[in-house]
């Protein structure tokens, strides 16, 4: 079970937690004229990346509030975690 | 029956208390102390089972966990359990046992006929036999197998016992309480650090126990329990016996299993009977041991033979000789710490070492104490078949190729030692990629993937000195980074003998003209034979060899056959064990049991159970409930011996002619705040709602990004920036993240604020023609006429002096009402609510009515907003907005959603007005079509329609929009019902909605 610091909470066990997806998917504005295939790549077309991802969890058993982790894919390492507004360098 | 293996003295076992137990029908006596094992052997019982596949009688091996053979049906305080280990099953007054695999009795076992078939079970066997004819599997070789094959049998009984589960935080948690755990430990807990010190054996110490060594001025089993007792008294360490850490998980996460009360004859009151921890370690140390290395000879698997370091523990720990005639075979030092203890108890034993001329303290002590030793020998093969009475043994040669002549010697065990395998499981399980070292032939961790620190045996060290010196090291520095303390520990002076180099030999060779079987895996009886054959027919990785011939898949998991089966592949190959490599180590280390991996989450405490605050009422007036997700609401309220369908049809003919009221506490109930709260909605509903006037609610859709509808609901403007958002039962707490997610990730310049306040309302729904009359009673004060409070209005009053909310919306196409109070209230409401309504013949309704309501109006709920449909599909289209944009809208000009033949819901009532529709019926054009017939639709929800007196039941059609007064077909092959109906609207009743707004 992995161990996940809320930026909020601190450190918490997984089972609080509800996964996301990833966090570097920007909805298309509203009213927005976008190609098909923009909003394909939106709503369905994701990257399986192996290694470093950055993904959205939600603190659903604890603040609730949605947060921003870097995982290793692979070995699950966390390297940061992040409010869901926080700018990333 | 008298024990006549036990010494006189001797032993840890508690000689003042006898217990009696029973094996196989017949009782024997041991000591409080003892496990079933040694019990068994000091009792002379060495015939406990059978082998998995050929049947063979099996003994015992071992003295622990690493137990491949004594394996028994445990009976204890009527209950019974499979899969037990003699060797770790405590025993304990009127303790009762059976063998396993074995019929009829272990004795007399029929399907040890498969020993002399054994030329035709080799490798692969099933794989290679049980394949033709293809239909023979389930119907002859499957029934045929699982009732041969099986080490027990499951209770199939309700299990009363209770197991907990625990979290738990610690700084260090260390793994085994031999010498390497105990000096980590201490030096650990000196420093203040929390420590969790864990042990599988009720003894602490390991092999501290069993070995002749002296640290400090104490032996080595007075040094670990005068450290045990220090440790216990410190209020930074927990220390616990009969406790197994199993499995090593992300994130320095491991799990551990505390065997709290298997060992007694009855689980104590408000005590579980094992206890599952689930503890969170900044560092883990581990410290599991070592498990000794069988050695391979012809019938190695004949009762008798044993690990030497297993008859020492029987030995030193419960006074149990294992043989009174003893074989010592060995290929190291080890060997002779057991020939020795059988000498100082007055046995003579006979050492055949494999080595040519070794030379060390331990071997010149055994000479100088007049034991027997044979230099360059071997054993050939065990000879007896229920127990060993004697050995063929030979010299061989120094390349260990040739065999000289065979002799036979009698004996009446033979305990083997191969060397010792560093027990790695842990290590390899927390992602540590494992090295192999030459010098024991063995696997040891290599670098650390997480917190993890592996120390003495398991990491390959096999002198105490050396292992307490570096596992006081290790516990001090890693305490020291944690605690910042830094407490000096003295070294203790260490005696203890020094070893000579064992012999890489494993394996004897067969003597000319013999094929005697010569066992790797000695639970699953896998021979030298098996692995032979296997990469003769081209099995080249460890993992398919593995898989193909079963080595190492026992519930042992290989702890003693893995590194023998290894070495066998690398010198077929010719290749080195590392590059062949091992199989994966994956958690648990040992078969834990169903209910502890289960805990308290079973039967009422599988789920939270929510109740409403009227459920009291509801079971006082003979309620028969039903789980609608987390909460337990009225199915229908049963009257005198009314059935299912009786009960609901009464109660919604009763809101259709008079009034009913329902419990919809249940219903999801989001408070919604802040400016920009319209906006939020507007965004999230695919209608309109910048213009909802205050003290109006509104049914609004909401979709998915894909544009899949996601839940309705109603919300209503309770004052300018104060919404009450409802969704259905099931969506709630997804539709409350869903709001969560765009207010905090998507759009979070909206200033709005959401919560869930479903438990902080009550609610009742009061439906039908005389709902109005009702609701005038119950606000005295309030015009609730049709101009007063008008379909979809909103008002707020009191009830009796009570707050309320009253929302005029129907989810039963009659006129209704919905009030809400605070939950605390919520009794006294729904009682107002039955008293007042007397005089209007009011009935409560449950859910089955409530369903008939709305699928007979053509509503849609949770069986049409199914994951798959879109506003169209469910005829809610009209509420899309072509003027704003909201969530999902993109996805709608999608070709599938705009196709002409769309999918849409209908009505479909059987053509005899009689015969009631399965749901989740296929709808065809021709029910004598050829298979497979094509499926137009499927049948979403039925009911008997109260309105016409006839079963009536909603669709999801292809092309529904045109198939109305279609003839079409339902089939339900699993009903095995054909049933031709026709096509109708699906508003069955009220079809222009004038009911509602009357």
């Amino acid at each position: 079970m992995l161990h996940i610091k809320c930026p909020y909470c601190g450190m918490r066990s997984q089972n609080e937690f509800s996964y996301g997806g990833d966090a570097s998917v920007k909805r298309p504005e509203l009213n927005k004229e976008i190609s098909d295939e923009e909003w394909d790549n939106f709503v369905y077309n994701r990257k399986s990346l192996r290694g470093k991802h950055l993904e959205l969890w939600q603190h659903l058993s604890g603040c609730r509030q949605w947060i921003k982790v870097e995982r290793d894919t692979a070995t699950h390492e966390i390297f940061n975690t992040y409010k869901a507004d926080e700018e990333i360098s | 029956m008298t024990q006549k293996f036990r010494l006189e003295n001797g032993g840890l076992i508690n000689r003042n208390k006898k217990l009696s137990f029973k094996f196989n029908g017949k009782t024997y006596y041991g000591y409080e102390g003892d496990t079933l094992a040694s019990a068994l052997i000091a009792n002379g019982v060495h015939l406990v089972g059978r082998s998995f596949k050929y049947h063979r009688p099996r003994g015992f091996f071992g003295a622990g966990v690493d137990e491949p053979y004594a394996i028994v049906q445990l009976y204890r305080n009527n209950e019974t359990e499979p899969n037990i280990k003699a060797t770790e099953q405590e025993l304990f007054e009127g303790l009762e046992a059976k063998s396993v695999n074995c019929w009829p009795s272990v004795n007399f076992d029929i399907g040890a006929i498969n020993n002399f078939l054994k030329i035709f079970l080799p490798a692969g066997f099933y794989y290679k036999t049980f394949m033709w004819p293809k239909s023979f599997w389930y119907r002859v070789y499957e029934p045929f197998i699982r009732k041969a094959a099986g080490l027990g049998v499951a209770s199939t009984k309700h299990d009363k016992e209770r197991y907990e589960h625990k979290y738990e935080y610690c700084d260090l948690l260390i793994a085994g309480s031999g010498p390497s755990g105990l000096a980590s430990a201490y030096a650990a807990a000196k420093n203040g650090a929390r420590v969790i010190l864990a042990e599988d054996k009720p003894r602490f110490g390991g092999s501290l126990l069993t070995s002749d060594v002296n640290i400090g001025n104490q032996s080595g089993e007075d040094w670990a329990n005068s450290i045990i007792s220090e440790l216990k008294e410190m209020p930074n360490v927990v220390v616990k016996n009969r406790s197994q850490v199993f499995g090593y998980y992300d994130h320095n996460m491991l799990v551990m299993l505390e065997k709290v009360s298997d060992h007694l004859p009855k689980t104590k009151k408000h005590h579980p009977k094992q206890r599952l921890w689930y503890v969170r370690a900044k560092q883990v140390l581990i410290s599991s041991g070592s498990i000794e290395r069988p050695l391979v000879f012809g019938n190695n698997d004949t009762p008798g033979v044993m690990l030497s370091s297993a008859a020492k523990e029987y030995l030193k720990v419960y006074g149990v000789l294992v043989g009174k005639n003893p074989l010592v075979f060995t290929n190291n030092d080890s060997g002779y710490e057991t020939a020795i203890e059988f000498k100082k108890n007055g046995i003579n034993p006979i050492i055949l070492d494999s080595r040519v001329n070794p030379q060390s303290e331990i071997i010149d002590e055994a000479i100088n104490l007049g034991i027997k030793i044979k230099f360059s020998y071997v054993v050939v093969a065990a000879q007896g078949y229920k127990k060993v009475r004697s050995a063929d043994i030979a010299k061989i040669s120094d390349n260990k190729k040739q065999l000289g002549t065979v002799e036979n010697i009698s004996c009446d065990c033979i305990c083997v030692s191969g060397f010792w395998t560093p027990t790695i499981h842990l290590a390899s399980q927390s992602g540590n990629k494992t090295k192999f070292k030459e010098e024991i032939d063995a696997f040891v961790p290599g670098t650390s993937k997480q917190n993890e620190t592996t120390l003495g045996a398991a990491n390959g060290i096999f002198t105490l000195e050396e292992t307490l010196k570096s596992s006081f090291t290790a516990g001090q520095e890693l305490s020291t980074k944690i605690t910042n303390n830094d407490n000096k520990i003295s070294f203790p002076n260490v005696v203890e003998k020094k070893s000579s180099q064992h012999d890489k030999f494993w394996c004897v060779p067969l003597p000319k003209g013999k094929s005697y079987k010569r066992f790797l895996d000695f639970q699953n009886d896998v021979a030298v034979s098996d692995i032979e054959i296997a990469l003769k027919e081209g099995y080249r990785s460890i993992e398919h060899v593995k898989r193909y011939t079963t080595l190492g898949m026992a519930t042992d998991q290989g702890k003693t056959s893995n590194l023998n089966g290894l070495q066998l592949v690398s010198d077929i190959e010719n290749k080195v064990v590392p590059a062949v490599g091992h199989t994966t180590f994956r958690p648990p280390y040992t078969p834990i049991s169903i209910g502890a991996i289960v805990g308290r989450e079973v039967g009422k405490h599988s789920k939270p159970n929510r109740k409403s605050p009227m459920h009291s009422w509801h079971e006082k007036n003979n309620a028969v409930f039903v789980d609608a997700g987390v909460w337990l609401r009225p199915r229908y309220y049963k009257h005198g011996n009314e059935n299912l369908f009786e009960a609901s049809k009464r109660e919604a003919k009763n809101v259709r002619t008079n009034v009913g009221v329902c419990d919809v506490t249940t219903l999801g109930k989001i408070d919604i705040k802040g400016p920009d709260a319209a906006e939020l909605l507007n965004r999230v509903y695919t209608n309109a709602w910048l213009k909802l006037p205050v003290g109006k609610a509104r049914y609004g859709v909401m979709l998915r990004e894909d544009g899949i509808v996601m839940d309705d609901g109603t919300t209503t403007r309770i004052s300018e920036n104060h919404y009450h958002m409802t969704t259905t039962t099931a969506q709630a707490a997804n539709v409350l993240s869903h709001l969560e997610y765009y207010l905090q990730v998507v759009w979070p310049e909206l200033n709005v604020n959401v919560v869930s306040t479903t438990e902080q309302w009550a609610g009742a729904a009061i439906a039908g023609p005389k709902s109005r009359k009702l609701l005038e009673k119950l606000f005295p004060n309030n015009d609730v006429s049709n101009e007063g409070l008008p379909f979809m209005g909103y008002t707020e009053s009191e009830l009796f002096g009570v707050k309320a909310r009253i929302f005029r919306i129907s989810f039963s196409g009659e006129l209704a009402y919905e009030i809400n109070v605070e939950s605390d209230n919520g009794q006294f409401m729904w009682e107002k609510i039955i008293e007042l309504g007397q005089e209007f013949q009011v009935q409560p309704y449950g859910t089955e009515a409530l369903s008939t309501l709305r699928i007979e109006m053509g509503h849609v709920a949770g069986s049409e907003l199914d994951g798959r449909t879109i506003s169209y599909d469910t005829s809610l289209e009209g509420l899309i907005s072509k003027k704003k944009d909201f969530i999902g809208k993109r996805s709608l000009n999608r070709e599938a959603f705009t196709s002409g033949d769309r999918q849409k819901i209908v009505g479909v009532v059987p053509l005899d007005k009689k015969t009631s529709i399965p749901e989740g019926s296929h709808l065809v054009k021709d029910a004598k079509a050829p298979l497979p017939n094509k499926k137009l639709g499927h049948i979403s929800a039925s009911c008997w329609s109260v309105e016409h007196d006839n079963p009536f039941s909603l669709a999801i059609l292809k092309d529904g929009k045109n198939m109305i007064g279609e003839k079409l077909f339902v089939m339900s092959p699993l009903k095995n019902k054909v049933i031709p109906v026709e096509i109708v609207s699906s508003h069955y009743v009220d079809p222009k909605g004038e009911r509602v707004r009357s």
